[in-house]
């Protein structure tokens, strides 16, 4: 049979409605699973903003009845030549079945009675009317609140009706003091008020788009882009600006969607299209329309939760115009009165902006800032990297001028870039600005970096400057707390020296700080966390790989991240996976020879292997190849060919491979297992400075 | 529901025409309070009247002064004073939504030709120790109403809690006379906003931006504070009190007294007098003071019955 459930709400937040819809199949499976209700699952979920649903088939109206083998008492205790006695009873009591029906059984420890316990199946209404209500109650909703008095439950808006059906039959489900029915209700509008009743569960898709709602997520998205589509060829040469996260919010605010266009006046036009999208984006839900050279063009378009006659289209577009219209002008008037007061003179009013109680306004801050800058800008150049130190310090000075801007209090996200659109609008050049724009990115792992060098040397600085700070105050993140967001600061920094071209490391940018050595360790420890990060979240490196290759050098990020796409493209290469095992043994043996107290040197540095004492034909072979070989290697890791250089370390495999074979390390006599420990402690360290081979997780 | 007037309402039309619809869905109509305050949320009508358990339905316009939005009546979307009207439903029926779409189409809003949306906006004013969730409705996308599902309020837990509708009437004026200016809406045959409010908004503007003196406001916001302090702490001891004096006890009058200091708060704040640094500081001393109140109120109420 099929399985019916929907949950009707007050429009739920946009935001939190996919997760739910999903947790809530997830849950009503894992509960006709665990009952044995359903062996395989053909299920599918819908939602809206007013309602959560499920549709799942092949649903049992009863469970199997269960039989359990009990074991009793020893049959010696039970029966009292050959009759039951006081203990077989009980036992059969327990069991629910008739004493006669009591076996017994052999097991190592004597002869017991045993039972076959039958316990009957519940019904599926019986399990479902029990058990949902509390998986309804478990999802979980990042901000909850109460409705009924007394505070029975907790939800993320009001429960309003409640439908379940198991074929056409009612489950009489209870949840927010209502009770599972057949009936639905259908768009506020455009179907009003009646309910919609459900006869049998396949019918729930199609009754309701009758009552003018999609409840398939999927078919909500396709309609809207569909729209857009259609709507903006009605504009020539338009296009909409495709904005992925807005189709979803928009998909999850409509339970009918259509979509309209609309004009605004060219003039707005002049504003800075940064300040446009925003208030299109997220101030109205509106898409943005270009034209074809990408430019953006005086339109929007809007998606309604209607579907309007011409007429009412005519109307909402002219009420969503009008809207749009006055928060342009609100912009235009903030960014004209802002001109009046030009980014140096608001230097000084930075005073007033406290960027932490203990680190002092954003006006210390933007001096630390120029310092940092000047620092990391001067050692870049020295390592002949074309910059604009002038402009670098200007930008420095002038980066958090902003932050007392009247359009930047209106559009906190625009941050930066405002300071940037105003420092070109005032004419302190393109370098200048362009710096001060970028200086916040990245914004996320995903987001891109600074263009210039200037803009990335002030986000640099920056961030170092943040996090430095925080923590000589002892506020660096733990656990899920972050509240100065370090680690996104930590994380931009990490991007930005390894997708740069900036001749800088972690240590260098560390150090400029001027963090007291305390700080600077606890700093070098949290950048290394997020240097692994890095590589595995954005570069998607095997752990493995990226424990290879940071045990082989962790400051200088950007060759870190080419070593390790160098070891996974060679590291399934048979020979390039013999070698990396072998050198594993390599390094326990060293190990355990130094735990036995034979060795005492580590592997590095490597002492001289005495070739006199190579006694064995495969370790001479050995010896020599790896001379040749590590000469090779080094030149081809000097010209960063690390491909070529591990491939070259993997030819090593068969005299690794006969050394192995022929030769036993741990000799009895001591002169030559010496010689042969130095030897193995001179290969690992010759051909480990790309990575540390034996970090690598090889087949078998 | 009922049919569309076919002439827009006038600003008063308006205000008449929302109180009679929820006065017939059985609010107790209310005046405005007569204190300044920033928002309807902080009339005790609502502040007050929201904690503990017996059932409110209210309603009343209420002029909510920011000083910060003053823009000396030059720009067309933004008030010194502007006047919110008030619903407070305590518990909420389950049909508010219902009730809400319906006192729409009373005012002349078909819902037919227009786009509605409910989108996520959840409220909280943390000098009230106040919180809630609940929507921000728009219309043909201009939000035209706060739409809260109150949780605390002073810090406690609401039960039940009280469903608030708060419709920004100037905006709805706007839209339904469709004019571009506040200033234009027709206020009542005859008058614009502007004819009633302009020179207000003009002196009002500069009084809170240029002439307000800051030294006589920080004085006024300390005795006020001292004053409500007082009050405050004689509220420690309901206990003792006997009948009479209990139910007089002014925790009213200490709540005014804290408004008082918020309304100081918010001139000082647009005549830039209050440092970043200085705020945090000052916002906590107000809070002590609204918190307290209701407290204080809960306590009357608890001990009183």
């Amino acid at each position: 049979m099929d399985f019916l459930f929907e949950i009707g709400l007050e429009e739920v937040p946009a935001r939190m409605i996919a997760s739910a819809e999903a947790e809530l199949l997830k849950r009503v499976t894992a509960l006709l699973t665990r009952e044995r209700l359903i062996s395989t699952t053909t299920a599918k979920s819908f939602s809206t903003p007013r309602r959560l649903a499920v549709l799942i088939s092949g649903v049992a109206a009863r469970q199997e009845d269960e039989a359990e083998e009990l074991v009793g008492p020893t049959t010696k205790i039970a029966y009292k030549d050959g009759v039951p006695g006081p203990a077989a009873i009980a036992f059969a009591r327990k069991a629910g079945i008739p004493v006669e029906d009591l076996r017994t059984i052999q097991t190592p420890k004597g002869e017991y009675i045993a039972a076959t316990a039958l316990s009957p199946g519940r019904s599926a209404a019986e399990v479902l009317t029990a058990e949902l209500p509390k998986e309804i109650a478990s999802i979980y909703w990042a901000k909850n609140m109460y409705w009924r008095a007394g505070k029975p439950e907790k939800f993320v808006r009001p429960v309003r009706w409640l439908l379940a059906l198991l074929g056409t039959e009612i489950i009489p489900i209870e949840f927010g003091g209502y009770t599972a029915g057949r009936l639905t209700y259908g768009h506020r509008v455009l179907h009003g008020a009646a309910p919609v009743a459900i006869d049998a569960p396949e019918t729930y898709a199609a009754a309701l788009e009758a009552a003018f709602v999609m409840p398939d997520v999927g078919t909500r998205r396709h309609t809207i882009r569909k729209a857009l589509d259609r709507v903006c060829r009605t504009i020539p040469d338009a296009r909409w600006r495709e904005d992925h996260d807005l189709v979803d919010k928009m998909t999850h605010m409509t339970e009918w969607p259509s979509v309209i266009a609309g004009d605004f006046d060219p003039t707005y036009l002049t504003l800075p299209e940064e300040v446009l999208v925003t208030v299109m984006r997220d101030h109205q839900n509106y898409f943005a329309v270009e034209d074809t050279s990408e430019k953006l063009a005086p339109h929007f378009l809007a998606v309604l939760n209607t579907a309007p006659t011409p007429e009412a289209a005519q109307t909402i577009r002219y009420g969503n115009a009008r809207v749009l219209r006055a928060r342009f002008n609100d912009a235009r008037f903030f960014w004209d009165f802002d001109q009046r007061t030009p980014l140096s003179d608001r230097v000084a009013l930075l005073e007033n902006v406290t960027f932490q109680k203990d680190l002092g306004s954003y006006a210390r801050k933007s001096e630390r800032i120029a310092v940092l800058a000047a620092r990391l800008g001067t050692m870049a150049k020295e390592r002949w990297l074309v910059l604009d130190l002038e402009a670098l310090a200007t930008a420095a000075r002038l980066c958090k001028a902003d932050l007392t801007a009247e359009l930047v209090k209106e559009f906190t996200e625009l941050q930066g870039e405002i300071g940037g659109l105003y420092a070109r609008h005032q004419e302190l050049g393109d370098t200048v600005a362009d710096a001060i724009y970028d200086h916040y990115r990245p914004l996320s792992t995903d987001g891109r970096i600074p263009h210039t060098a200037e803009g990335q040397l002030l986000a640099l600085a920056d961030k170092a400057d943040s996090i430095a700070g925080m923590f000589s105050l002892g506020l660096e993140p733990t656990g899920s707390k972050d509240p100065f967001a370090l680690r996104r600061a930590a994380n931009g920094i990490v991007k930005i020296l390894a997708e740069s071209n900036l001749p800088l490391i972690l240590r260098e940018v560390i150090e400029a700080t001027n963090a007291s050595p305390e700080v600077a360790v606890k700093m070098h420890s949290f950048f290394a966390e997020r240097s692994e990060f890095y590589l595995r979240e954005v570069r998607e490196q095997a752990y493995d790989v990226v424990k290879a290759v940071l045990a082989a050098g962790s400051e200088d990020i950007r060759d870190a991240a080419t070593r390790a796409d160098a070891v996974t493209a060679v590291r399934d290469s048979e020979d390039f996976a013999a070698v990396s095992a072998a050198f594993k043994r390599m390094k326990n043996i060293l190990a355990q020879a130094a735990q036995n107290g034979i060795w005492e040197k580590g592997i590095a540095p490597a002492p001289a292997v005495d070739e006199s004492l190579l006694t064995d034909p495969s370790e001479q072979h050995l010896n020599t190849a790896a001379i040749h070989l590590a000469r090779r290697v080094t030149g081809l890791r000097a010209a960063k060919e690390y491909i070529g250089a591990l491939e070259a370390i993997a030819t090593l495999r068969p005299q690794v491979d006969a050394f192995f074979d022929a030769v036993m390390v741990m000799d009895p006599n001591e002169a030559i297992r010496a010689n042969r420990l130095a030897l193995l402690s001179r290969v690992l360290t010759d051909f480990s400075g790309i990575a540390d081979f034996s970090e690598i997780v090889t087949a078998g | 529901m009922t049919a569309a007037p076919s002439k827009p309402l006038t600003f008063q039309q308006l205000l008449f025409t929302l109180q009679r619809f929820w006065a017939d869905h059985g609010c107790v109509l209310q005046q405005p309070y007569d204190v300044e305050v920033g928002a309807g949320t902080m009339s005790p009508d609502t502040f007050l009247r929201v904690l503990g358990s017996k059932p409110v339905s209210i309603a009343y316009a209420q002029p909510s002064r920011r000083p910060a939005d003053g823009r000396y009546g030059e720009n067309p979307n933004r008030l010194y004073r502007h006047t919110q009207m008030q619903v407070i439903l305590k518990p909420p029926p389950v049909n508010i939504q219902e009730l809400y779409l319906e006192s729409l189409v009373a005012i002349g809003i078909d819902l037919t030709q227009h786009d509605i949306k409910f989108e996520e906006d959840n409220w909280e004013w943390p000098v009230g120790g106040a919180w809630g969730v609940g929507w921000q409705v728009m219309l043909d996308g201009l939000e035209i109403t706060q739409f809260t599902y109150f949780q605390q309020c002073g810090g406690m837990d609401l039960d039940p809690i009280c469903g608030e509708i708060t419709y920004g009437l100037e905006r709805i004026a706007g839209f339904l006379q469709d004019v571009d200016s506040i200033y234009d809406i027709v206020w009542a045959e005859g008058f614009t906003y502007g004819d009633m409010r302009l020179a207000e908004e003009e002196q009002f503007s500069a009084y809170g931006f240029d002439y307000a003196d800051v030294p006589s406001l920080w004085k006024h916001l300390e005795l006020f504070e001292a004053e409500c302090l007082a009050l405050l702490s004689q509220a420690q001891s309901f206990e003792k009190m006997d009948a009479l004096t209990l139910k007089r006890f002014p925790v009213l009058g200490a709540y005014e007294l804290a408004l008082k200091c918020s309304q100081m708060f918010n001139l000082l704040d647009a005549r830039g007098a209050i440092s970043v640094t200085e705020r945090v500081g000052v916002m906590a001393r107000i809070r002590t003071l609204v918190v307290g109140v209701a407290k204080a109120y809960a306590a009357q109420q608890t001990a009183a019955a």
